[in-house]
């Protein structure tokens, strides 16, 4: 019987079936094409830093005092001639050094991009992310977390109803905005609750020292209020306030993928609600709090606008958290616009850019394969 | 054990409940208010300078007067040709996860991680991938094919496709939840009917989850209006003379000049008014397309249970 039908079948029909489906397949595969697309092009930008083909890279032979540093930038100077003259002493030895030295050059501590001896130190930038990441999940992951539990938990179903949209809400408040919040309020009430919180701090400090010598200058160091306006503190609030919705929605849904069963074992055996709530239904859903933080450091990470419109954007290196900093990613967003395209400069700003595609690969990947894995296989039998 | 010390244990038990209990509670109302005065400081400062004018006006003596309508346009035909773009992608890959894909073949799995993967990237490495991508090496090879100079430079064309890269994975998402809403007995029937596995697809499964693509491509819009990294370096610039009138054109973005008048206006104090109403403008968009997208799930939602 079905060979019959299949017989019925004109053949312009099973010509259409086999198009569709492998046109669909092919359009299907341009998510994980993308994916390397997005490695090779931004690799390929960054190309001249990594593979030394940089002009500026380019060991100077003495050819290249006519002709072939036409498109170097000294070129452009009114003391043509002089750059020449200088230039020309150098011998192989010092070439050598100039050589080597952009790895050195990108590890270390200054970031000058612009100016006749541009500093590329990337560790500033890095340092910088690195705070303003930490000081947003600080902030951000207790509060999404107890608010999430809240909701899973406590919260009556109408006000369930009612928490869960209202957070969407900050989910869909663009990062610029966001970002503009932070330059015309968050920054005026920083300033005026840190004054007040000073010799708080001060006083922490030295209650520190008495028991951790080392903790006290260090935390002095990190927690001193500094005079300016925008900071690590004020750019970590505002990523905080783009990270609270993705931690929030994540655990909300893993605590609720919990079976009831659980809840209604640990209640049976005379646990009260908060007991089941932190010691039963947290731990079982723990993979996915974990994916949900790992997401937002992602977010966190990431963020340009924010970052750009409130931190300052000093590559300062210094763990006060209370200093602006300017994150990798804003060094993109600002630097990219104005540099020269093809320079040193620019493959150096994709190459930040391939950093922070390859912690966003990474992160997404612990939770792709590990944490959701675990999830899966620990609710399979419940 | 003495009476005392259970009385003792229990009134430690009642302290910890109330933490407990309260923590929790105090951060979720926390959150809430706070959430709500964001919007509410945004209303506040933004309405007063909302008008017809605003919205229909281009911006005069640096942005202290005048509206924001070149910048309205081209966000608007920004995100139109970014979900021409990418909603037919996205929908294809959705029919794919949902009808044809063997849920535990390596295929499905990679295109899965690949999606969430997409999601994951920061949207400045897709400024830079429209910078290398579309610009460098698609533009540049038009040109050189062509012998024309335009399509390497920063356009609307190229800001659209590196939006809908982005977007990709929120119009994926959402059409695929839609798809799975639609009955299996459907399927069933027309397969029945002696129809083939696509003229299923096509004239049955897509047609029920029409909304559902709808929810998609608004969910997608509403992402693209706001996000200004990907498009500060593939297009978006802060004043032109004229609208913009081809794919090659460069346009005005509404996030790219919040940003730009909050950090870079001459006279940020006299152009601060007209900032919160541009800024207001763009939540409006951005939210009246999220609570459109969620009615219509709501609906969806609601007649398939």
């Amino acid at each position: 019987m079905a060979q019959f039908l299949h017989k019925k079948r004109p053949k312009s029909q099973i010509i259409t079936e086999f198009l569709a489906e492998w046109g669909i397949r092919v359009t299907a595969s341009f998510s994980i094409v993308i994916i390397f697309l997005i490695f090779i092009f931004v690799f390929r930008e960054a190309g001249g830093l990594i593979f030394g083909t940089a002009k500026e890279l380019k060991p100077k032979v003495e050819k290249n005092i006519e002709g072939a540093d036409d498109l170097k930038p000294e070129i452009y100077n009114p003391e043509t001639g002089e750059i020449v003259t200088i230039k020309e002493p150098k011998s192989t030895s010092t070439k050598k050094k100039e050589k080597k030295s952009i790895w050195e050059n990108l590890a270390g501590d200054i970031w000058q991009p612009v100016g006749k001896e541009p500093k590329y130190g990337i560790m500033p930038l890095l340092l910088g992310t690195l705070k303003v990441t930490l000081v947003a999940l600080f902030l951000a992951t207790p509060l999404s977390i107890f608010a999430a539990i809240y909701s899973a938990f406590f919260a009556t179903r109408r006000l369930r109803e009612w928490i869960k949209p209202t957070v969407e809400i900050l989910a869909g408040f663009p990062s610029v905005v966001l970002g503009f919040f932070c330059l015309v309020t968050i920054v005026k009430g920083v300033n005026f609750i840190t004054t007040f919180i000073q010799p708080g701090l001060d006083a922490f400090a030295s209650g520190l020292g008495t028991i951790m010598p080392f903790a006290d200058t260090f935390f002095r160091e990190a927690f001193t209020i500094s005079e300016f306006h925008y900071s690590s503190f004020v750019g970590g609030i505002g990523l905080g306030l783009a990270v609270i919705p993705i931690i929030f929605t994540i655990t909300e849904d893993a605590l609720s993928a919990v079976p009831k069963s659980y809840r209604e074992a640990s209640l049976a055996l005379g646990a009260s609600e908060w007991e089941t709530a932190f010691k039963v239904m947290l731990p079982a859903a723990l993979p996915g709090v974990v994916a949900a933080v790992l997401l937002g450091i992602g977010r966190a990470f990431g963020e340009t606008m924010i970052a750009l419109m409130a931190t300052g954007n000093a590559a300062l290196m210094s763990w006060n958290i209370f200093h602006p900093v300017r994150t990798l990613a804003a060094t993109i967003g600002s630097e990219t616009g104005e540099v020269q395209w093809g320079s040193l400069h620019y493959n150096i700003l994709f190459f930040l850019g391939i950093l922070l595609f390859i912690v966003s690969f990474t992160i997404n990947a612990i939770t792709e394969l590990f944490v959701k894995k675990y999830l899966a296989k620990k609710f399979q039998g419940a | 054990m003495n009476p005392e010390s259970v009385a003792h244990k229990k009134n430690n038990k009642r302290f910890i409940e109330y933490f407990a209990k309260g923590v929790p509670a105090f951060s979720a109302y926390a959150l809430i208010i706070l959430i709500i005065l964001m919007l509410a400081h945004f209303i506040w400062h933004g309405l007063p300078g909302l008008s017809w004018a605003f919205l229909t006006e281009a911006p005069r003596n640096n942005n202290t007067e005048g509206g924001i309508f070149p910048a309205i346009y081209g966000t608007v035909i920004l995100v139109f040709i970014m979900s021409l773009l990418g909603v037919p992608i996205g929908t294809a890959t959705a029919v794919y996860l949902s009808e044809y894909a063997k849920q535990s073949s390596i295929f499905a799995r990679s295109v899965r991680f690949g999606v969430n993967t997409l999601a994951g990237v920061p949207s400045i490495v897709f400024g830079l991938f429209g910078v290398g991508f579309f610009m460098q090496f698609i533009g540049k090879g038009i040109d050189t094919t062509l012998g024309s100079d335009i399509w390497s430079k920063p356009s609307l064309l190229w800001s659209a496709a590196t939006l809908s890269v982005l977007t990709l994975p929120v119009v994926i998402v959402s059409v695929e939840e839609a798809l799975r809403t639609v009955p299996h007995e459907l399927r069933a029937a027309s397969l029945a009917l002696g129809a083939t596995k696509w003229q299923t697809i096509w004239k049955v499964v897509l047609p029920n989850s029409l909304t559902g693509i709808l929810t998609g491509s608004i969910l997608a819009i509403g992402r693209g209006a706001g996000e200004v990294a990907p498009v500060i370096f593939v297009g978006a610039v802060y004043s032109l003379p004229e609208l913009p009138s081809s794919l090659t054109d460069q346009f005005m973005h509404m996030g790219y000049h919040i940003y730009v008048l909050a950090t870079q206006s001459p006279n940020a104090a006299e152009a601060l008014p007209l900032q919160y109403s541009s800024t207001l403008v763009l939540l409006l968009l951005a939210f009246s397309l999220n609570i459109t997208a969620g009615l219509i799930r709501m609906r969806i939602r609601k007649n398939n249970s």
